[in-house]
């Protein structure tokens, strides 16, 4: 058995990139090319999925877009700032609507977003545990997760019905917790309605995150903390939550995103006109623009929505990754 | 570190980015069709009957004895309600439209406006026998007044009052009420034992609608002006839709779960014996489908406030109906053109309305003995002497949803049990008035 040496020629003629001089420039721009050249169809597609409807809905924002321009939205007359000061007038009846429904849209994402958290990290460390059962308890916790979203929330909407509705038979017939039965799709309830769909829908996905973060924590942290005699909320207090600090940022921040943003559920759960106590603002901009047909004041409310929704994560990762760097230092 | 922001960078660019691209648009087309593809058509057909898999059952022969007159194929599509005015807007946006659609009647301004509906002139009527073959009150629900009409009509409705008639003879009652007086009277002994006197859709805005219309009307008030500009606050408006609201508010003969109802969960109710009468658009199909004989019930003109429903305020509904209209963008306008001629032909109009329980707008076939029965002895006589046009403005479907949405709202106080007083009203209404699009 022979084994062949490679002549520094060969070994020049296969790796060319080692090569020294102008021959190995071919291989230089290809292999720096190259990443660049396999994200050009998604860069590509993110253009034209997103950027440009989202410049399209811009130039919108500054149009009188009604139906008598929708066949041909360019042909709509431009009305300079108008869509936006009718948004932003809290005084006459578009803006205090639009105010009200993001009043309401805070509001509802602050509390799903903290229950959320809160449910998925304690059944996360609950969870991490070994005990009998363990795996079929997970499974069941990622059941909302898995679910598809329209499945999920018409049973809910099934469920929430006044008169055969399966919350108002357990908490006014077997419970007898309330006088009579409440109303859950309408009124003033609507809101704990939506709240308790979002939680409900929304927290697997903050227990399989910290899960996976609970995952990278070293099990001698733990140990050593015991030995000291740190009792399990001081464990959690003073291991778990600090070194969860990372996957928290991103979860909050996505969360947060996604809650703010959420159009199902509101939209399965009431339809096209959502109660007022529950005037999440993705369906009363949808309703602006696709059910009064003011296309050009939805355009203007969406852009004022992403600014909004720029400044506070542009103000979230400063704050956090301020607080991150004094933490590393 | 690096990965972690990185991540989050990522996420934040999504989901602005699906904020903003909420309105995005499509592209324009123009043009007032062509025979470029003479061989088939596209036609949406809405939800006639009791679901989409009967509406496929129904209408599948007849595009088959179509395409074996025509040699042209007809692709059906049946679209549910709560989906149709939402898909008709896509396709107008982006000029990828059917060739053959079904409209609401009550639609047809708002989509005239749209200018993606070709317009029936005279010639255009020509093709498909003329305009005298059709009854003048379906004529007037097909676009705004002074104009050419989007769109032909296909099938007439109007709204009755459906009773039980062992619930009635239960409570002593000879005779279906023929004034809003006596059916509150009635219905005070239809109520009780877990039963109610009347159904109503209290989320379903359109529905609503129908109704504040019609109650508004015997109160002498229209919803818009002479020259289409809005006036939901007149005090007779507000007196009308507050009657409709006190019906559970004051009046406590429907029950308030109603409140909440918006998938026809009132028919489900009278068919089941729950409830002892229905203010409802050509039931009879569904009630069959539904289990409930037709001997089990009576229909009877929707009261009025006094006297007998006829013209001026003893309008007793609106002028109901399915209207047909063309893409104007339409690849195969001849075709289109035949097949609207087919559909509104008097055999395949006695056939699809028999089929729907609905009466044919086209002169011929509803003179048919199929359309003669007391129960559409009394649709036809109500779309004849005391039926009225959905309003024919540009912005009706945005009137259908702001004061629609208001009497939802005012059904949702009732229920929770708070009072309905006329300011409320007023106050509603008012709030409706200020979203319709400034002019």
């Amino acid at each position: 058995m022979t084994t062949t040496v490679p002549t520094e020629a060969a070994v020049r003629q296969i790796s060319p990139g080692t090569a020294s001089g102008p021959r190995r420039r071919p291989g230089r721009i290809r292999r720096i090319g190259l990443p660049y050249l396999l994200l050009l169809p998604a860069l590509l597609l993110e253009l034209l999925v997103h950027l440009v409807p989202m410049v399209i809905g811009m130039v919108m924002s500054f149009k009188e877009l009604t139906q008598f321009y929708i066949r041909d939205w360019t042909t709509a007359p431009w009305n300079g700032l108008d869509n936006y000061s009718v948004s932003v007038d809290f005084d006459a009846p578009v803006g205090a609507a639009l105010l009200h429904s993001f009043l309401v849209t805070v509001a509802f994402t602050l509390l799903s977003v903290a229950l959320c958290w809160l449910i998925g990290t304690a059944a996360a460390i609950f969870m991490q545990d070994t005990f009998r059962g363990r795996g079929l308890l997970r499974a069941l916790f990622l059941v909302p997760y898995a679910l598809p979203v329209y499945t999920a929330v018409i049973t809910w909407v099934f469920m929430f019905q006044h008169d055969n509705g399966l919350v108002n038979h357990v908490l006014h017939d077997q419970l007898g917790l309330t006088d009579k039965p409440s109303f859950w799709l309408i009124g003033d309830n609507s809101f704990i309605a939506l709240l308790t769909v979002s939680v409900w829908k929304g927290w697997p996905f903050a227990f399989l995150i910290v899960m996976a973060g609970l995952q990278n924590i070293p099990k001698e942290l733990y140990e050593a903390a015991s030995l000291d005699g740190a009792g399990l909320w001081q464990q959690i207090r003073r291991i778990t939550l600090p070194s969860l600090r990372p996957v928290n940022q991103v979860l909050v921040l996505v969360l947060f995103l996604w809650t703010f943003n959420d159009f199902n559920t509101p939209y399965v759960l009431f339809g096209k006109t959502a109660p007022e106590a529950a005037d999440l603002i993705s369906v009363h901009i949808y309703q602006a623009s696709f059910v009064t047909w003011n296309f050009g004041t939805g355009s203007a409310m969406s852009v004022l929505l992403l600014l909004f929704l720029l400044v506070v994560t542009g103000v979230y990762l400063v704050i956090t990754s301020r607080g991150r760097r004094t933490a590393d230092v | 570190m690096r990965t972690t922001r990185a991540a989050a960078v990522a996420a934040v660019t999504m989901s602005l980015a699906l904020a903003a691209t909420a309105c995005g648009g499509g592209s324009s087309t123009d043009g007032g069709g062509s025979n470029d593809s003479p061989k088939t058509l596209t036609y949406w057909a809405s939800n006639q009957g009791a679901s989409i898999e009967v509406d496929k059952k129904v209408l599948q022969p007849e595009l088959d004895k179509f395409e074996k007159e025509t040699g042209i194929e007809v692709k059906l599509e049946v679209v549910p309600w709560s989906d149709l005015l939402n898909r008709i807007l896509t396709a107008t946006t982006s000029g990828q439209g059917p060739d053959v659609l079904n409209i609401g009647n009550t639609w047809s301004a708002s989509l005239q406006a749209t200018g993606a509906l070709l317009p029936w002139d005279k010639a255009q009527f020509d093709k498909i026998g003329g305009k005298d073959r059709f009854v003048d009150s379906a004529l007037g629900s097909t676009g705004a007044e002074g104009q050419d009409p989007a769109a032909v009509p296909l099938y007439s409705m109007a709204y009755a009052l459906y009773y039980n008639k062992k619930a009635f003879a239960d409570a002593g009652i000879s005779e279906p009420p023929a004034t809003w007086d006596e059916l509150v009277a009635d219905g005070k002994k239809l109520t009780g034992d877990g039963k109610w006197a009347l159904g109503v859709e209290g989320s379903n805005p359109s529905e609503n609608i129908h109704h504040a219309v019609v109650f508004a009307k015997q109160h002498g008030a229209d919803f818009f002006t002479a020259d289409g500009k809005p006036d939901f606050t007149s005090d007779k408006a507000v007196a009308g839709v507050k009657q409709f609201v006190d019906l559970m508010a004051k009046d406590r003969i429907v029950a308030p779960g109603n409140a909440e109802y918006a998938q026809n969960q009132s028919v489900s109710d009278f068919a089941k014996g729950k409830t002892a009468m229905l203010l409802w658009q050509s039931a009879s199909a569904n009630l069959k489908s539904q289990g409930m004989s037709e001997d089990a019930y009576g229909i009877a003109p929707v009261p009025v406030q006094s006297g007998t429903p006829g013209t001026g305020t003893g309008v007793n509904s609106m002028v109901m109906g399915i209207n047909m209209a063309v893409f104007k963008n339409t690849d195969n306008i001849d075709g289109a053109t035949k097949f609207v001629k087919f559909m509104t032909s008097d055999a395949e109009q006695k056939l699809l309305n028999q089929a729907y329980s609905s009466i044919p707008p086209v002169k011929g076939a509803q003179a048919d003995a199929a359309f003669n029965t007391p129960a559409n002895a009394v649709l036809k006589d109500t779309l004849a002497k005391s039926a009225v046009a959905a309003p024919q403005v540009a912005d009706e479907s945005q009137f259908e949803t702001a004061v629609g949405t208001a009497i939802k709202g005012l059904f949702a106080e009732a229920a929770a049990g708070r009072k309905v007083t006329e300011e409320s009203v007023k106050a509603a209404l008012e709030k409706a008035q200020q979203q319709m699009p400034a002019k």
